[in-house]
């Protein structure tokens, strides 16, 4: 499970550093590295377009993961070159711009966008399987999640737009419900999918502010 | 009786029954719905009024159906769970209710990027199974989805869609099964043109007893032009128009006699199919038409109840 990130375009990450000429840059060597978008290599690069740019960057490092706790220390380990700085741009996930947010004042700013929590299925090729929705069905449709491949997330069967297994929205996305259906067939519980599912409680995906969780005695009971 | 609407009681009554649908104008014209209701109030027993379709923003279905009605035709209210969720649903309900809408159909609703808001956040807080399972609690246990008890009486004749040319095509026939059990009262179906492969799904509804429990009307799109046919077959989700008809429009000389005609012989062969209990003519932005198509197939007059 990896974060999955993409690049913001120059064009937007310029404006949102605003005034400032001084910029400190920060890349992240986990997520962000495998994604080739906040690596070393890529904070380097950023170095020489903002130069080009006008801009004056007063040092860079590639904490190893961003939104750890250890970027408190890498921070005050940092503390000279990043004061002289008048924006931290951050290029790795939105958990690390916050963690650095978290433990700074300076001003913050993210390179990245952040597409969603996902994996690699192919070298380059990611995908997403699972939006954290905190009430999971994977046991009612064999490990594949509607939720999220479902472009209607969808929990009593396909659409009308299913066809050739493709979903309706693009002939390149698998209908998810044609892969619970295989599934089910191929595993002799085709009869799950008559069953009708009651509407869903989405609260515990889109409740009020953010969702938290505290770790308990009896939490796991 | 359910709702009392037209359309129930013709389907009811054993009759075949007519329905056809009427797009709303993406502006403010009352006219325009007007002018529909006008064209299709003799030929037919009720008309959809869509729900922004093909995500494409439209004046709304229910201010539409209050249209049609003042124009004398049953409306029937389509809701896509794709825009709205529990609580704005629901709202509508009991909105058209009061305003004298009995008939509602059910959909899951195209996907946003194939309209002009692709950039929109879709809701899908509950699907079209869900939706008629609720507006069945509304109508029998006269309760809201939370189980709060709603003040009056909720008459509804609930509908929704099937689409026997989707796949899995041996799932089709347990979704109409689900969408029967959960409380569709009326079926419309995707259009039909490839009439082996409807006739071999109806024989499978039939099978399970699913025409028994339910009404199936069957849905008959006029293609207007060559073009039209080959758009729809090749860039309309869950429709298959064989290649024949593209080739029979093309060779037309006149396409618009040649699609009515089309749609007629359509008409006369699904009305022999065991099972269907009428048509639904989709003729969006050709309503004109309508007439002309349903007195060459027969069933004009319309029964009056
Ligand atoms: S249902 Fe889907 S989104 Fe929710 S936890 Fe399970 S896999 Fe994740
Ligand atoms: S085609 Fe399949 S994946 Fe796409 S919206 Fe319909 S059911 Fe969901």
């Amino acid at each position: 499970m990896i974060t999955i990130t993409k690049q913001k375009p120059l064009e937007e990450i310029l404006p949102s550093l605003g005034k400032g000429k001084k910029v400190y840059i920060i890349g992240c060597g986990t997520c962000a590295t495998i994604c080739h978008t906040g690596g070393k290599a890529e904070v380097l690069e950023m170095k020489e377009k903002l130069e080009a740019e006008g801009k004056k960057v007063t040092g860079w490092m590639v904490i190893p993961t961003a939104c750890d706790e250890l970027t408190r220390e890498a921070l005050a380990e940092n503390a000279e070159a990043i004061e002289q700085a008048d924006a931290i741009l951050v290029m790795s996930c939105a958990f690390g711009v916050q963690t650095v947010t978290m433990y700074s004042d300076k001003a913050v700013y993210p390179a990245l966008n952040t597409l969603f929590v996902g994996k690699e299925e192919t070298p380059g090729h990611f995908i997403e399987v699972c939006m954290q929705c905190g009430n999971c069905v994977l046991a009612t449709t064999v490990g594949i999640c509607p939720l999220v491949r479902c472009a209607k997330s969808l929990l009593n069967g396909p659409c009308g737009g299913s066809v050739d297994g493709k979903c309706e929205v693009s002939p390149d996305t698998p209908c998810a419900w044609q892969l619970i259906y295989d599934r089910l067939k191929a595993l002799g519980q085709l009869d799950k999918m008559e069953e009708i599912v009651p509407v869903r409680d989405w609260s515990t995906s889109t409740s009020g502010g953010p969702r938290r969780f505290v770790l308990t005695d009896e939490t796991n009971d | 009786m359910k709702a009392g609407t037209n359309l129930e009681k013709v389907l009811e009554s054993g009759r075949f029954a007519v329905t056809a649908e009427a797009g709303p104008p993406k502006g403010t014209s009352a006219a325009v719905m007007q002018r529909k209701a006008e064209a299709l109030r003799h030929c037919c027993d009720a008309a959809n009024v869509t729900d922004n379709q093909t995500a494409i923003v439209r004046m709304s279905s229910l201010a539409g159906c209050v249209i049609m009605k003042q124009g004398g035709v049953d409306p029937v209210m389509q809701i896509v769970c794709r825009d709205r969720n529990r609580i704005a649903i629901q709202s509508d309900v009991l909105g058209a209710v009061a305003l004298g809408i009995g008939n509602i159909l059910c959909l899951s609703g195209d996907h946003q990027m194939f309209g002009n808001h692709p950039t929109a956040k879709n809701v899908f807080d509950i699907d079209s199974i869900q939706l008629i399972q609720a507006l069945k609690a509304m109508r029998d246990e006269q309760k809201f989805l939370c189980g709060d008890d709603i003040s009056g009486e909720v008459p509804l004749f609930i509908g929704a869609v099937a689409n026997p040319y989707a796949d899995p095509f041996e799932f089709r026939v347990a979704r109409l099964a689900k969408k029967v059990k959960a409380g569709a009262e009326f079926i419309q179906t995707q259009a039909v043109y490839d009439i082996d492969k409807f006739a071999k799904w109806m024989e499978m509804v039939v099978e399970r007893g699913l025409d028994k429990q339910t009404h199936i009307l069957a849905g008959v799109i006029p293609i207007k032009s060559a073009g039209m046919a080959r758009y729809m077959r090749d860039y309309v989700s869950g429709v298959t128009v064989p290649d024949e008809l593209v080739t029979r429009m093309e060779q037309a000389q006149d396409t618009k006699v040649e699609g009515a005609k089309v749609a007629v012989e359509i008409i006369e062969q699904v009305k022999e199919i065991p099972g269907i209990h009428g048509v639904h003519i989709m003729a969006v932005g050709w309503e004109d038409i309508v007439p002309e198509i349903v007195k060459q197939a027969g069933l004009l007059p319309r029964p009056v109840l």
